[in-house]
């Protein structure tokens, strides 16, 4: 049955919000004790010392980074799809920008923890911000390290006021409607929301500013992160197309993080009206140009160095395409290449399901390609006297199993306390579509009205 | 007076036999690993002898590399360190401020000679090494990185003697433990900013390279090694 009323829609979509099932406690209990597995390993790591990994002599960077470089990349999505949908005024963004806005705040806090969890001596990362310190010394802002912090930090910053503007509208409608400490609670993050005209246009205003500053800012971030590679003369690092490479990767992940989380959000809390197979086929379609990038990235960059076959180049080139990396390499490419192609470039497969199943495949790949840029380059630096191999233990394995437990908690809980889909932009887009005088083509429409073809919607 | 440290190794001299390796522990305060950790691959060896056979059986010959900090002049790991723990300091060489160091690990990435090492834990020695510590020399502690310093201890202490003493340092008049340790005479430190020192004159030897020139690091570290 089609939304038709706002007080079905309020039904809906806070439904979440006020009941509970046995089965979220148990899915919180489980994911809660890998998280908690997760924070004892890093304790157990701060108080051994980083030896506890299976880092070593000359693979100085191993899961961690790894973590960090994925994580990044799948909170590019979120803000960077929902400004861009914005800014283009397609309607039927309504549903999705909430969800995928809550992804780029929780992987990029959890992507920015792994700097720090793989400092050799984490009580200590505040060194690398600037601050006024008795040493009177400056971070060195030659590093690109520094440069991530900074990204980070204003990246996390913005995607979180991104995030915030949009729900104060909803935190309001809760607070009138909520009892208790949950009102108070509501009452202080709708910042005194009322409702007036002048609240509304500035609203307006400071959406419309932040989603065109947050583009730039989410495409920087990914950069930097490339250039932590980029910048130093190791062995297929050094390339100048890392940076639109990496960027193109972390929209290609992060889309299918966001499908595999519409589609979670649909099935358990029933919002099947809501996040249609329309979505899906769009974001699908979005899924397999990014997937087409990405392949054309890593043809040009590895043509040209088997083509250019500089010998430590090629000592890298060789060990992930015919040496120890070769089982993983091409399953990577089977991931991210293969299977999106197959299903999602045929329309008939591009539904809820294939879309997830290609989603799936997306995620282990990209965390793979990930993984196949750092360690090789690092096994096999120049002197091959120095050559070796990394194997990660299972303090490394357990805090990465934590880093997705920790994101599936996080937009769990997060679900149970702030609206999952944007309440007042669809009783807009709702009234907009009841008031306009001209037909909306069907391309910008809000989906539940394109599978009802021609019947005039009906607003309260 | 500005100064540039530099070496030079003889590679035709050097026989392999790893005198410099056990000097630069016994002078550096070098952690042994041990057996399990060396096999992960943790061993720390500030200088290290490599081995490369050129040619095939039974026509084969073997080199020795000995590979250390190379002091380079546009040295990798100084811009990536985030926080200043390693810097280039006014004599040319490239310093390493521990207490600075907060475990990125990113120099030891950049370094295109795997010469940066890790304490993946706090350090220890089987005895009776604990008993023959050298004391101008600090402890590193887990989790941060050290090198190569040119024995900068023995460095200073030189420079301040002669300063008391009211005159200039003298060429050859103090060395690393790996250069006094060589039985073979291979390697020879000295500023290579002044052209009257033994290892400026050497460095101009058409037997002169550097390792991984390409890389364009600018090493301070000269190899001699005949072209056969």
């Amino acid at each position: 049955m089609p939304v038709r009323s706002v007080e079905q829609l309020n039904e809906d979509i806070l439904r979440p919000l006020v009941r509970t099932s046995w089965r979220y406690y148990l899915a919180v209990g489980i994911l809660g004790s890998i998280v908690l597995a997760a924070v004892a390993a890093f304790l157990y790591q701060v108080y051994s010392g980083v030896g506890v990994s299976g880092l070593n002599e000359p693979v100085f960077w191993g899961f961690y980074i790894t973590n960090f470089v994925f994580w990044i990349g799948i909170s590019h999505a979120g803000t960077l799809i929902s400004a861009i949908l914005r800014l283009t005024h397609a309607e039927w963004r309504r549903p999705v920008t909430r969800c995928a806005e809550a992804i780029t705040v929780f992987a990029l806090m959890i992507g920015a923890a792994f700097p720090i969890i793989h400092l050799g001596r984490p009580y200590l990362f505040f060194w690398l911000l600037p601050y006024p310190s008795e040493r009177g010394i400056w971070p060195n802002f030659h590093s690109p390290l520094i440069w991530d912090a900074f990204a980070i930090t204003t990246y996390l910053t913005g995607s979180t006021i991104f995030l915030y503007l949009p729900t104060i509208p909803d935190f309001a409608l809760l607070r009138d409607k909520a009892h208790g400490w949950r009102r108070r609670l509501y009452r202080s993050l709708s910042l005194g929301w009322t409702g007036t005209p002048r609240q509304w246009h500035r609203l307006e205003m400071a959406m419309r500013i932040m989603a065109v500053v947050i583009l730039p800012v989410a495409v920087s971030v990914h950069t930097i992160v490339s250039w932590d590679f980029a910048m130093p003369p190791v062995p297929m690092w050094h390339s100048t197309a890392f940076g639109p490479y990496f960027v193109a990767g972390a929209i290609f992940s992060g889309i299918a993080a966001l499908i595999i989380a519409m589609a979670f959000l649909r099935k358990a809390f029933h919002l099947e009206e809501y996040l249609t197979p329309f979505h899906f086929d769009k974001l699908g379609k979005l899924l397999l140009l990014m997937s087409l990038i990405w392949g054309y990235f890593i043809v040009a960059e590895r043509l040209t160095i088997w083509y250019g076959n500089d010998s430590p180049e090629m000592a890298v080139y060789w060990s992930s395409s015919q040496g120890r990396f070769t089982h993983l390499f091409w399953f990577m490419v089977f991931c991210n290449l293969l299977v999106p192609f197959s299903i999602l470039s045929i329309k008939h497969f591009r539904t809820i399901t294939g879309t997830v199943i290609a989603s799936t495949t997306v995620v282990i790949g990209m965390w793979i390609e990930r993984f196949l840029i750092i360690v090789p380059s690092l096994e096999r630096k120049y002197l091959p006297y120095t050559w070796g191999s990394y194997r990660p233990s299972w303090v490394e394995i357990t805090i990465t199993a934590g880093t997705f437990a920790a994101m599936a908690l996080l937009y769990m809980l997060f679900s149970k306390f702030v609206p999952i889909i944007s309440i007042w932009e669809m009783k807009l887009g709702m009234r907009q579509e009841a008031q306009s005088p001209l037909p909306i083509p069907v391309e910008t429409r809000l989906p539940q009205v394109v599978a009802e073809t021609n019947i005039p919607a009906s607003v309260s | 007076m500005k100064r540039q440290w530099g070496m030079v190794i003889d590679l035709d001299r050097c026989t392999g036999c790893e005198a410099c390796v056990a000097a630069c522990h016994a002078e550096n305060n070098i952690a042994t690993v041990g057996d399990d950790q060396a096999a992960k691959g943790r061993s720390m060896h500030w200088i290290r002898v490599e081995r490369y056979w050129e040619g095939e059986f039974p026509d084969v010959r073997l080199r020795y590399q000995p590979v250390f900090c190379q002091q380079c002049a546009d040295a990798p790991c100084e811009s990536v360190c985030p926080v200043y723990a390693t810097y280039h300091n006014p004599e040319g060489l490239n310093a390493q401020v521990y207490n600075r160091c907060v475990g990125t690990r990113y120099c030891g990435n950049a370094c295109p000679y795997n010469v940066r090492f890790f304490n993946f834990f706090n350090p220890v020695w089987d005895k009776p090494l604990n008993l023959q510590f050298n004391p101008d020399v600090s402890v590193r502690s887990v989790g941060i990185m050290e090198k190569c310093t040119f024995c900068i201890q023995r460095i200073k202490t030189a420079e301040i003697k002669a300063l008391a003493e009211k005159r200039e340092l003298k060429d050859g008049e103090f060395n690393p433990a790996c250069v006094q340790s060589c039985p073979a005479n291979a390697m020879v430190f000295g500023d290579l900013d002044d052209p009257q020192s033994e290892v400026a004159r050497l460095a101009q030897s058409n037997r002169a390279t550097k390792l991984l020139e390409a890389v364009g690091t600018e090493p301070n570290v000269i190899c001699l090694r005949s072209v056969s």
